[in-house]
């Protein structure tokens, strides 16, 4: 720990004007979130091909309900807004608020991955798998991939919420807040595109 | 005027207001794609498809700004430069692909 945070330091000290680890960080993390982004444009790219190839199976329009991906978007939506008021009470300094609203976002955020399972077991369990056709194939692919970043952020929130109890909002707990919630923004922002492609345009 | 790391870093300038008319538009932008694509069946396929790809990008600039508050301050200048080289590698990515395909389509045909 003091090692890396020295050797950035001092590659601070002679960059920049203000060195500064969590501004560093902070940007370290938003070329990792820029990466992932390159991800998703492939599993994109990979629906936008495929997801027409029906193989004679099911298409979009007699899978989806609407009105339930509407509401697993919302639940997102929603969760991504309270993260951000986790946030604003991080910025007042206040540790109690910030874990109640990491606890909601947190419930938000399980919401939306309970209605996907619900979504993917009822799907499988009708035998529209992955491998009925191309169009499945694909739409599994991209759509779970969103899943395992949310699941991957829910873990997160439960790390913070421990760090936040146990050694309070310190420097370094702050800087791993400020990230989570680049991430959390960063899954949101990703959905409107899987919510439009796959969910809207699926259904028309 | 003395800035904490926090606001350096570009993190630190959402406000109540700001979350709030970001929720306020995300949500809006939303409930009017799914509301052309639910109840808008009269209208024309590509002027659904449009206003729902419009809806789609304008929440991405919402939240972009009111989220992730992208702006063109010193703070996010360089997280602007990243976001704009990597939506060109995007925009190679799903274009190039989508090229190629449909001409190896056409010429299998």
């Amino acid at each position: 720990m003091t090692t890396d945070t020295s050797t950035i330091e001092d590659f601070a000290d002679s960059h920049f004007d203000h060195p500064d680890p969590i501004e560093l960080q902070t940007f370290g993390f938003w070329l990792y979130l820029m990466s992932d982004v390159v991800l998703f444009a492939t599993l994109f790219a990979t629906y936008a091909v495929l997801g027409r190839n029906f193989a004679g199976g099911p298409t979009g329009r007699e899978l989806f309900d609407l009105p339930y991906a509407f509401g697993e978007t919302l639940l997102l939506l929603v969760s991504s807004a309270t993260g951000g008021l986790a946030m604003l009470a991080m910025h007042r300094d206040r540790k109690q608020p910030v874990m109640a609203w990491l606890g909601v976002t947190f419930l938000l955020g399980l919401g939306f991955i309970a209605m996907e399972i619900n979504e993917f077991h009822h799907l499988i369990a009708d035998g529209h798998g992955p491998s009925r056709s191309a169009f499945l194939s694909s739409f599994f692919a991209l759509v779970s991939a969103h899943g395992a970043h949310v699941l991957g952020g829910l873990i997160w929130i439960v790390v913070m919420i421990g760090q936040v109890g146990a050694k309070g909002l310190s420097e370094p707990v702050q800087s791993r807040l400020i990230r989570w919630n680049l991430f959390w923004h960063f899954l949101d922002i990703v959905w409107v595109g899987v919510f439009t492609m796959v969910y809207l345009t699926g259904v028309m | 005027m003395h800035r904490t790391p926090i606001e350096r870093a570009g993190a630190g300038r959402g406000s109540i207001g700001s979350y709030l008319m970001g929720f306020i538009l995300a949500i809006g932008l939303t409930a009017f794609a799914f509301a052309m694509v639910w109840k808008g069946g009269g209208l024309p396929k590509g002027a659904v498809l449009a206003s729902i790809w419009g809806a789609a990008l304008l929440q991405i600039l919402v939240q972009l700004h009111y989220f992730l508050h992208l702006d063109r301050s010193s703070a996010a200048r360089w997280n602007v430069t990243a976001l704009v080289f990597t939506l060109m590698i995007m925009l190679l990515f799903v274009g190039g692909t989508l090229w190629i395909m449909a001409d190896l389509n056409s010429r299998m045909m």
